[in-house]
């Protein structure tokens, strides 16, 4: 009963009104769901494994979508890219990538950003003026070429031997890095919002120390925004990956992710085109409708922006 | 305004010095200089010898000022991978990097206003609509994906323009230009539009907006009253309140053009600046990627600190306030 309750209750709310009434909005979350479920599903879904060499077989290169391979007979759904690999299976794996590097990095620049925003907001002084000094700075470059630049420099002070491994940290650390002033910012705003509040007055009179106030109290307060910021981010981030990846910048080449397929299938583009097509529909697809879901989660949890 | 000044020019310089600091660390902790330099055969006089030239045996800040001293001269080391001084290297391919950016930037700032002044005068209309539509899927995809969306069209489908490449050039002695030549024009139509369609965008939605504001102001509706004409209300009077905006944006903007050169010279394997830094990254070409990283800063910190100015000049109530708060 109270189940029912609570669902009676979330259907009605004011946001998945929005959500009901708006066309755009359904199409891009059902189109992000199916990417999610096939992204975290993939070696369930995947007909091969596109990274084991064992499956591959040389005569299966350069399969046109839809159609059997003319020497051994194996049907390939999206076709198959020179090396023999099946380009649905490799794109799901991609996509796993692609979603699993951009949730990352929207995460690191989460904690990074919610952390020296409360710690500059609450703390004010000399610390604050530090802290927002350097954010200010960074705003001042694009985030994406701030990406670029870390993960090009940082791939540099990898030791060789350990770039493959690496480099998908490096591309997280990286975008995380060039990401996390809006979080700052904004926690910051409201942390110097609540801070004058009679609660934050009240647990200090209490005896609580400055850690828990923050955390436990003003932290819950300035959660909202940073969930918009949050959807944004991962928009973006996934943006800034599939570019570092395909300035091949970004993730190994024996790890592709959608960026990665896509430069690997503009090489071919004159001849066996569906490499590029396949890949960069779906990158096209991920970037559109994680983007639109994006705005109007801005726009309905945010009625002034309008 | 004085102190505000001082304080945007300090900021700056610090910005640069610990740009300067990274990649000047790039340089003299990755990889052991001599080594690279020397290869296989050497003698340990031989290192002791390049060692002392090279200063490498001085105290820590006395090489970081030598170092800065260096690239403020234009004198940024020697490349890994071609064997030839950076400053060559990018004096040679800066002209391909400014020609794309300013032809962009160019077509950013004419689309963007004429487009901005139709949707904020024709909300309703089905071409408005469509443009406001697309420049929302323009905003939302990745600038290298429009850019090989175009290739395919216009290049692999209809043959229309060259996929990659400068086309012909002509040297011009200091300058080596693309712009005189028809395959040269020809091969910069789609860089172009795929490196200016993010600006285009924002500068049109700016436009739009502040045209929409200023159009339900009095001094409009005066202007229809005298009788003028709906161009001239348009053009001469809603369009012109807009610009102040407008031109702070395209400033801030032109920073971000040359960044997003990196990826679009990728894509078009466009000979200028940008891909030669992919192209270092890729082949750990130390002196070029410190060379770009110094470059872009500069570059950047030349431009903020400029808007800002510009900024306070235009705006007055920003020099009391700054002047105060800060």
């Amino acid at each position: 009963m109270a189940f029912a309750e609570r669902l009676r209750r979330g259907w009605d709310s004011d946001l998945a009104y929005s959500f009901r009434t708006s066309p755009v909005a359904i199409v891009s979350a059902t189109l992000t769901l199916i990417l999610l479920v096939g992204a975290i599903f993939a070696p369930l879904i995947a007909p091969y494994d596109p990274f084991d060499p064992a499956t591959l077989n040389l005569m299966n290169g350069r399969t046109p979508p839809f159609s059997a391979n003319q020497i051994t007979g194996d049907y390939f759904l999206l076709g198959t890219d020179d090396q023999g690999r099946d380009m649905f299976s490799t794109i799901l794996y991609g996509l796993r990538i692609s979603l699993f590097v951009g949730f990352s990095a929207v995460l690191f620049a989460l904690v990074l950003g919610v952390t020296l925003g409360l710690i500059a907001g609450y703390a004010g002084g000399w610390t604050d003026t530090i802290i927002m000094r350097v954010a200010d700075i960074q705003l001042t470059f694009p985030s994406i070429l701030l990406a670029m630049l870390i993960s090009g420099v940082a791939q540099v002070w990898v030791d060789p031997a350990d770039r493959q491994e690496a480099a998908i940290i490096v591309l997280i650390v990286a975008i995380g890095l060039s990401d996390w002033v809006q979080f700052a910012r904004v926690v910051r705003a409201s942390v110097l919002v609540e801070r004058g509040k009679e609660y934050v007055q009240a647990a200090r009179l209490i005896g609580r120390g400055p850690t828990a106030i923050m955390l436990r109290h003003v932290l819950p307060n300035t959660l909202s925004p940073v969930l918009v910021i949050a959807t944004i981010g991962l928009a973006l981030a996934i943006i800034a990956e599939a570019t570092l990846s395909y300035l091949g910048v970004g993730v190994p080449p024996t790890q592709p992710s959608l960026g990665t397929l896509v430069r690997i299938g503009q090489d071919f583009m004159w001849s066996e085109r569906w490499i590029l097509v396949t890949s960069g529909l779906t990158l096209l697809v991920l970037a559109l409708s994680v983007n639109l879901l994006g705005d109007w989660l801005r726009a309905a949890l945010n009625p002034k922006l309008q | 305004m004085l102190t505000f000044l001082l304080r945007r020019l300090f900021q700056s310089f610090l910005v640069l010095l610990v740009t300067g600091l990274i990649a000047f660390s790039m340089f003299r902790f990755v990889g052991d200089p001599v080594e690279v330099m020397l290869g296989q055969e050497r003698t340990t006089e031989d290192i002791a010898e390049l060692r002392d030239r090279l200063g490498l045996n001085d105290p820590f800040p006395v090489q970081y000022a030598n170092f800065l001293w260096g690239a403020m001269n234009g004198e940024m080391g020697v490349s890994f991978q071609q064997g030839r001084p950076v400053s060559d290297l990018i004096a040679e391919r800066a002209p391909a990097t400014l020609e794309l950016a300013a032809v962009s930037g160019l077509i950013a700032v004419v689309l963007g206003i004429v487009f901005g002044v139709y949707t904020a005068n024709n909300g309703r209309g089905i071409v408005a609509q469509t443009i406001m539509t697309g420049s929302l899927i323009g905003v939302s995809l990745p600038t290298f994906l429009i850019g090989i969306l175009l290739i395919n069209l216009f290049a692999v489908e209809l043959r229309w323009l060259p996929s990659n490449g400068r086309g012909e050039t002509v040297d011009l002695g200091w300058w080596d230009t693309g712009l005189l030549t028809a395959s040269g024009l020809q091969a910069m139509i789609l860089p172009a539009i795929t490196l200016g369609l993010y600006q285009m965008t924002l500068i049109m939605r700016l436009v739009r907006s502040e045209m929409m504001e200023v159009m339900r102001q009095d001094f409009i509706r005066f202007a229809r009253a005298r009788g003028l004409s709906e161009r001239s209300v348009t053009f001469g009077h809603a369009l012109r309140n807009t610009m102040l905006p407008v031109i702070t944006v395209i400033g801030l903007q032109l920073g971000s053009i040359i960044a997003f050169a990196i990826i679009t010279e990728t894509v078009f394997q466009w000979p200028g600046i940008g891909l030669l830094f992919i192209n270092a990254i890729n082949s750990v070409d130390i002196p070029v990627m410190a060379a770009y990283l110094m470059l872009i800063s500069v570059m950047f910190v030349a431009i903020n600190f400029f808007v800002d100015i510009i900024y306070v000049m235009i705006d007055p109530r920003l020099r009391v306030d700054r002047a105060g708060a800060r």
